[in-house]
């Protein structure tokens, strides 16, 4: 052991050196040079950050288009999910509450109609995305509240659906955060 | 087929493509062969001279085991200290506090043996200095640490009679300096131009456009994930893990950390069969695990895109599992992650693995019950070999031979340790959650950070299910969790820190030891007798070996858990 030991420190501080120390301030570097410079990208509105990219924000108001329930009510501080079974009693509660509230902001639309993933928490607490069709079923609402024709917030859906990678590879989604940006612009 | 399942495909055939030659090229540098990476060896020459390291050494079995045993001592040691005093060191701009002892010695270990439980959030438990003089230090160490110990098995194998198996010391920092270090710069650039952080600024403050003052975590981030994956460690920098939006921004930042995951567990294998001069041994070997792997990845699938049947007795038409999920990987992909992630021992998650269906639960499990199949940094093949030889066992018995394998008898001592090796694995699980289960019950109120009543987020058979899930992980050194536990107290602290501490060291000593005895024996050459070991028939054979002991030690415990809660659903 002790013929070992003098060799395994010695080791040990060097490996800090590269490992540690080097390696990370080298892609700390690199990063610079990427989107963001290795801080996270934002998004400003006149001048003033008003999120990053790609970590969502909570969206209550009715005239926006919401995102999905958060463990950590999207505040990026920290991050978590649920972690609630699927046959916990309490958690379907939970999944009931939100189906009524959902059913009561958006008169007209069915209950069967809605989306698993606008009434479950997702992983991080901080998705920034929904699916395509959990824009569409709050474009009726949307449109209402801020008088808007349906069809041309329909568009601005459309527009904002990103293809899935290379256009074949995982699902299609829709950053709420951009949609909503965008949606402060119609006129 | 959509695009999701094409998604799925795609990626394990990039992996494929990735794996083979890097198999190739692991085996030219444990032969010191020419490679592409030699301008690395004025730096390793460096390294060793103020290291005091004579390269020229070999050592048996046993020296290599005191090496790998000593240096990680002084690893331990130092990782504990250093998180014990993490609040008032340098490079802690969100002012993180430091750990409390428990904490620290369950984290130290815990990143010690590559396991990476985290009882920690790492947006609050930790310092940008821990985080990388600590963890992503250890990621990189006890990666290499795993495979400098398989290092020892191939060449144990490669020769015909010997005691002499290279320098640990050598062996490791190779996998540092030819293997990791280059990998990991490629993936962390890769994750870096695609929206991971990577600057040391400290936590961003913003009012959203809603009007709400948020803060974000950040950090030098990049780096240490894509170590995590390469060294099969899984410990995140952000609490939610691969499901953050920062840790894994994209699909195809997905795709590169579930690729980097398996592409050196899977090379491992290849550079096996290539070492030894026995290709078709390592075929042999690949195509067991990836029979391993469907079986478990196939009822998962099933189980992830048949959603919560639950949902449906709300009313819902669209009953798809996305509880704990991201929209941007979807369930194909998160159920994909959950297979690789829980077979190779690396833990991180895409997804909240407490919120996926019952029997993916029971998959989950039994991937780290299983424990071999790709296996993580060089212990999975080390996994593996043990059943091989009890494999080899059964059936030079079945057909009336001594046993042997690679040209050597397999003999009582060896035999003796590969079934204790066997054993011991579901003993850490079972005993672990039988003594929690039995605190929770007649215990609930114990003092403690966290009393017994309300360590468990859901109640019934899933309750049962996040302990069970827990010592498994400890024990197979995976790390991933049914995180709804509540398990930062003093009791998950100190029990899983002595599990994984178990689970580590042992199921290494074991097989090298077996390796350095059988490779010291004489060198029986090959008769028309030889139990053909790099057939289908014996793969199938230690197939079987394996699911059978998995299912009698672990289905009982299985029943009680997820199983009881497949069928409530």
């Amino acid at each position: 052991m002790k013929k070992y030991l003098l060799p395994s420190i010695k080791l040990t501080a060097l490996m800090i050196l590269l490992c540690a120390v080097l390696y990370p301030l080298l892609i700390a570097g690199i990063a610079k040079l990427a989107p963001g410079q290795g801080k996270g990208e934002t998004i400003s509105l006149n001048g003033k950050v008003v999120g990053y990219e790609n970590i969502g924000q909570k969206f209550t108001a009715d005239k926006y288009f919401w995102g999905r329930p958060s463990a950590v009510d999207y505040n990026a501080a920290g991050s978590a999910g649920s972690n609630k079974g699927p046959s916990n009693p309490d958690y379907l509660k939970t999944v009931q509450a939100r189906i009524d509230s959902f059913l009561v902001h958006n008169p007209g639309v069915r209950k069967e109609d809605i989306p698993a993933e606008m009434v479950t928490a997702s992983g991080s607490g901080l998705d920034p995305d929904i699916s395509p069709a959990s824009a569409i079923i709050q474009v009726k609402r949307v449109a209402a509240i801020r008088n808007l024709n349906e069809n041309a917030v329909m568009d601005l859906v459309a527009k904002h659906t990103e293809a899935p990678l290379l256009g074949i590879l995982g699902p299609k989604k829709v950053n709420v955060l951009k949609l909503n940006i965008d949606l402060d612009k119609l006129p | 087929m959509n695009s999701e399942m094409t998604g799925v495909i795609v990626t394990f055939i990039i992996t494929l493509l990735i794996a083979f030659p890097l198999g190739k090229y692991i085996a030219k540098v444990f032969k010191g062969e020419k490679t592409i990476t030699d301008f690395m060896s004025p730096l390793e020459r460096l390294i060793f001279r103020i290291s005091g390291i004579d390269t020229t050494k070999e050592m048996n079995w046993k020296q290599h085991m005191v090496a790998l045993l000593c240096i990680n001592g002084v690893w331990l040691i130092y990782a504990f200290y250093v998180l014990l005093f993490q609040g008032s060191l340098p490079l802690n701009p969100d002012g993180n506090p430091s750990m409390a002892p428990d904490l620290a010695f369950n984290t130290s270990i815990s990143f010690l043996v590559n396991c990476n439980l985290q009882h920690y959030s790492g947006e609050t438990g930790l310092t940008y200095l821990t985080q990388l003089y600590v963890i992503t230090f250890l990621q990189f160490v006890s990666a290499a640490t795993g495979v400098a110990a398989v290092a020892v098995l191939f060449r144990a194998f490669a020769e015909k009679t010997t005691e002499k198996l290279g320098n640990f010391f050598v062996f490791f920092t190779k996998t540092i300096t030819r293997i990791l270090l280059p990998l990991s710069i490629i993936v962390a650039c890769l994750l870096a131009f695609n929206g991971t952080p990577a600057s040391f600024d400290g936590k961003d403050s913003i009012v959203t456009l809603q009007g709400d003052s948020v803060q974000v975590s950040r950090g030098p981030a990049a780096g240490m994930i894509a170590i995590k994956h390469l060294g099969t460690n899984g410990g995140g920098w952000f609490g939610a893990n691969s499901a953050h939006p920062l840790e894994n921004p994209t699909y195809f930042t997905n795709m590169v950390e579930v690729i980097a995951q398996v592409i050196l567990p899977m090379a491992l294998i290849f550079a096996f069969g290539f070492f030894i001069r026995k290709r078709k041994l390592g075929y042999a070997i690949f195509g067991v695990m990836t029979l391993g792997m469907l079986t478990f990845m196939i009822p998962t699938m099933f189980s992830e895109l048949g959603g919560n049947p639950s949902f449906a007795k709300i009313g819902l038409h669209d009953i798809s599992a996305m509880e704990g999920k991201e929209v941007r990987f979807g369930v194909p992909a998160s159920a994909y992650w959950q297979v690789m992630t829980t077979i190779i021992s690396t833990g991180s998650v895409n997804s909240m693995h407490d919120s996926s269906m019952p029997l993916s639960g029971a998959m989950q499990m039994l991937g780290m019950m299983t424990n071999c199949f790709y296996g993580g940094k060089g212990v999975g093949l080390l996994n593996y070999f043990i059943f091989l030889i009890i494999a080899v066992f059964i059936s030079g018995l079945m057909v009336g031979r001594t046993p042997e394998f690679m040209g050597r008898k397999v003999e009582a001592r060896e035999m003796k340790i590969a079934a204790m090796i066997a054993l011991f694995h579901p003993f850490l699980v079972l005993v672990g959650t039988a003594i929690s289960a039995y605190i929770v019950t007649y215990h609930p109120q114990a003092a403690w950070a966290v009393q017994p009543g309300s360590w468990l987020n859901n109640p019934g058979n899933h309750g049962f299910s996040e302990m069970l899930y827990e010592y498994t992980s400890s024990s197979a050194n995976n790390g991933s969790g049914f995180e709804g536990l509540g398990d930062n107290n003093i009791f998950w602290n100190i029990t899983t820190g002595i599990v994984m501490l178990l689970g580590r060291f042992i199921p290494i000593i074991g097989p090298v030891a077996i390796a350095g005895i059988l490779a010291k024996k004489k060198y029986i050459p090959e008769s028309a007798g030889t139990l053909q070991t790099d057939t289908a028939t014996f793969g199938i054979m230690t197939y079987a070996v394996i699911m059978i002991l998995a299912a009698l030690a672990f289905f009982p415990a299985l029943t009680l858990g997820p199983i009881a809660e497949f069928f409530q659903l």
